[in-house]
């Protein structure tokens, strides 16, 4: 019998723990196929973040570093410089990208580091129990803003690839939302893009992935797609920042 | 042989050189040296000292209490340290900015116009090679030879052409101390 | 015939990394270590090696997380207030099993402090420093020399280790210029390094991973640490004695204040009083053992450092009240001079102090 359908072989034959509906599993299997289709499985060193992905390092196949918080692609840098014919990438949160490592992620784009920076922008930190994200709507609740976030006291959501697009060091930035069949597809050829523009010897390349978080939203799944269409996509359009 | 000699004057009046020159010129005759800049709080203000540990001994302490000899090239610097020196030790000033100290009459004080020599060979910067000479000629811990030798190491490229005028200024140093020697 | 060539402590380290054949260097600018980066921009490139200016220590100490993670001989170097912003990094490093060298020239301190010579990070360097039960195998070299040929000893230990290795300096020992023999014998070892997240090709993946949620798998981790640490403490330890076998008071002293302790000593014998020196090389492991059989033969101790009092609590849980421990010690970048030790020694063998210097009442010219 033809198979048409299979695990990709760039992910390990652990199950997923995420909750539910969570995109973190499709962004993981969507690199995965891209580790597998460019034929790098054994030629990437994945360096995974703290956050809801701290335990990346179960499900990729390729060799993995479990990074500190934030300092992702700090690390990233050390290995590729050392190692420039491996291809690395950093996955990140938006706690860990855009709060505690916006040095590391900002110094390392406009070193214009050779790397793939894949992140997942979910606008609360979901593992530690739904507290404001540095990326959180205004108006929107978490734990920490529980009226919702009030621009008074916690100011704005930070918009990482419209300010990495002022940077002269990255080769390619982009924002995805992959909340409909059209979206993944999208995602999909980004994440792609973004490994080949290292293979090819491009610099910094990144791709943001505006995703949800049904658990710390109090939504269905379902809902949180339609949220992320509606809401989210209004602060942090979609679209590509940077190309060249 | 172990002599310390503590280097002491403004910011620019080539202070860390003149003990760096000593340093490399020990080197060269193959003794040991502690090359040390001044640490602590007078570092302000733009003084500068530093001090040259030189032996045939492995040298243990970097840090002198009280130097065998100190070169002051200014009056704020000789005196803070001319109270410190060894007994019966050595103090040469440069008369040109200072005034000799009256008080330490156990020790052997020479006056050098260092700056007013050094004016008249052309450059009253070389004042520090003056002294630097004197000292050479009085002290011998190393020769005038071996001190012109490290001025290529010690100096950075761009001033290689001030080479000439601070061997005059270390000669004319060492001929006036050695007068005073047969004096 | 071998040549010494005259170089800061800091210049040998540079030359020191270099003959350890590093690989890598990440670093950012502070007094008084910046002769460090800004050699290594030059000697890194120039020996087929990385160096890297970071935009933080969190970073730098970051990037060589990566590039030890790679197999690789990696480091850095900083100053009191830049070691702070590491012990992140240094406690993942150590948590991960992973060799590295890390370069610290003390200065005055606590918060910003000063750029002057100082021995107060003594306890952040031996006593963790980051979170957990971790130890960092630590040189403390009092010379240019040994600046220089401590950098492959270190990388050496790191490697056999597995486990972070710092210098631990002060600025008097990175700031002074002294002849240095720059040989080359070094027996540089080639670690196998399986464990190095380098692709995985024809192996399952490797994980280099300090997240351990399953609380026995955890403490097994902490338990081979430490029996790393004591087999550490077993053939690592390194001292240097002086004068010491009839001593009646034995000075403890590393980095700089040795040296100093060292003319000391010869003063005090001079003057009839049996004193001699015991220089801790390598702070962890501590000479404990040493000290214990003095301790037990009756000598006493004096600690000196340029601390508050930070390395004679390592000594007096050494002598574990068999001897008296004194200690002697300035701060904040002040450097006590051979003559104000030898008082202190002079006190303590009841005998009154000397003046070195002329005396102070007549200091004034006017």
């Amino acid at each position: 019998m033809q198979k048409v359908f299979e695990r990709p072989k760039g992910l390990t034959d652990n199950e997923f723990a995420y909750c539910p509906g969570c995109l973190h599993s499709v962004v993981h299997r969507m690199i995965a196929e891209v580790m597998e289709e460019l034929d790098i499985i054994q030629n990437t060193v994945c360096v995974c973040p703290v956050g809801c992905s701290v335990f990346m390092y179960e499900y990729m196949a390729c060799d993995v570093i479990e990074a500190a918080h934030g300092r992702a692609p700090a690390v990233a840098t050390g290995v590729k410089r050392v190692l420039p014919d491996r291809v690395v990438f950093a996955y990140q949160g938006d706690g860990d990208l855009a709060s505690i490592g916006t040095a590391e992620i900002i110094h390392a784009a406009a070193r214009g580091e050779q790397l793939s920076v894949i992140f997942i922008n979910n606008a609360t930190y979901g593992m530690t129990g739904g507290q404001m994200a540095p990326t959180t709507l205004i108006g929107q609740k978490s734990t920490t803003c529980k009226m919702g976030r009030d621009p008074q006291i916690s100011g704005y959501p930070i918009k990482i690839c419209e300010m990495l697009a002022t940077l002269d060091g990255p080769s390619y930035i982009e924002r995805v939302a992959p909340t409909s069949p059209a979206g993944l597809v999208k995602t999909k050829k980004a994440i792609k893009k973004a490994f080949q523009n290292q293979i090819d010897g491009k610099r910094f390349s990144m791709v943001e992935v505006l995703s949800n978080c049904p658990q710390q939203w109090h939504m269905n799944p379902i809902d949180t797609f339609k949220f992320i269409e509606d809401e989210v996509s209004k602060v942090f359009p979609p679209g590509v920042y940077v190309d060249r | 042989m172990h002599h310390e000699v503590r280097i002491a004057g403004m910011g620019g009046q080539g202070i860390m050189l003149a003990g760096q020159l000593l340093a490399y010129a020990t080197v060269i005759e193959d003794r040991n040296v502690v090359w040390f800049p001044a640490y602590g709080p007078e570092t302000r203000g733009g003084t500068a000292d530093c001090t040259v540990i030189m032996s045939t001994e492995e040298i243990g302490s970097p840090v002198s209490s009280s130097p065998h000899t100190l070169i002051a090239m200014n009056q704020l610097l000789l005196d803070k340290f001319a109270p410190e020196v060894r007994r019966e030790g050595l103090i040469l000033v440069n008369t040109s900015l200072a005034k000799a100290p009256d008080y330490r009459k156990d020790c052997r004080i020479v006056e050098i116009p260092a700056t007013d020599i050094a004016a008249e060979l052309g450059n009253a910067k070389a004042a520090n090679m003056v002294l630097l000479g004197a000292y050479v000629q009085m002290v011998k811990p190393v020769s005038l030879d071996s001190i012109e030798k490290s001025m290529k190491e010690a100096l950075p490229k761009r001033n290689h052409s001030f080479i000439p005028l601070n061997v005059a200024a270390l000669m004319k140093g060492a001929e006036i101390a050695a007068g005073m020697d047969l004096g | 015939m071998t040549t010494r060539k005259l170089i800061k402590g800091n210049i040998a380290i540079c030359h020191g990394a270099v003959a350890a054949k590093c690989d890598a260097f990440f670093g950012y600018p502070i007094t008084p270590q910046n002769e460090i980066p800004e050699l290594m921009s030059d000697l890194m490139p120039a020996n087929g090696g990385i160096f890297l200016q970071a935009e933080s220590e969190i970073s730098a100490i970051s990037m060589v997380y990566g590039a030890a993670c790679a197999g690789k001989r990696a480091m850095t170097s900083s100053s009191s207030p830049g070691i702070s912003l590491k012990q992140e990094g240094i406690s993942y490093i150590a948590a991960c099993e992973l060799p590295c060298v890390i370069v610290n020239v003390q200065r005055g301190g606590p918060g910003l402090g000063n750029t002057l010579p100082s021995q107060a990070d003594y306890f952040q360097t031996v006593k963790g420093g980051g979170h957990g039960d971790y130890k960092m195998l630590t040189l403390a070299p009092w010379s240019a020399q040994e600046c220089y040929e401590f950098m492959p000893l270190a990388f050496d230990l790191a490697d056999r280790y597995q486990n972070p290795a710092m210098i631990l300096m002060d600025a008097i020992v990175g700031q002074m210029l002294e002849p240095v023999d720059l040989h080359n014998n070094f027996e540089i070892c080639d670690y196998s390094k399986s464990w190095a997240t380098i692709g995985a090709r024809g192996r399952a993946h490797n994980i280099i991973n300090s997240l351990w949620i399953d609380p026995e798998v955890m403490e097994n981790l902490n338990l081979r640490m430490q029996a790393k640490y004591a087999a550490a403490q077993l053939h690592e330890t390194r001292y240097a004695e002086y004068r010491t076998d009839d001593a009646e008071l034995i000075l403890v002293a590393y980095g700089s204040p040795a040296r100093i302790a060292k003319t000391v000593v010869d003063m005090a014998r001079d003057e009839g009083m049996a004193v001699g020196l015991l220089r801790p090389i390598t702070l962890f492991p501590f000479p404990s053992a040493r000290i214990a059989e003095y301790a037990k033969n009756g000598s006493r101790f004096m600690a000196l450092e340029m601390s508050a009092g930070q390395m004679v609590e390592d000594v007096r849980l050494a002598v574990n009240g068999m001897a008296d421990v004194a200690f002697y010690g300035r701060t904040g970048g002040v450097v006590p001079t051979p003559t104000d030790i030898l008082n202190v020694v002079r006190a303590s063998f009841s005998k009154p102090p000397v003046f070195s210097s002329y005396p102070s009442e007549r200091r004034s010219v006017k």
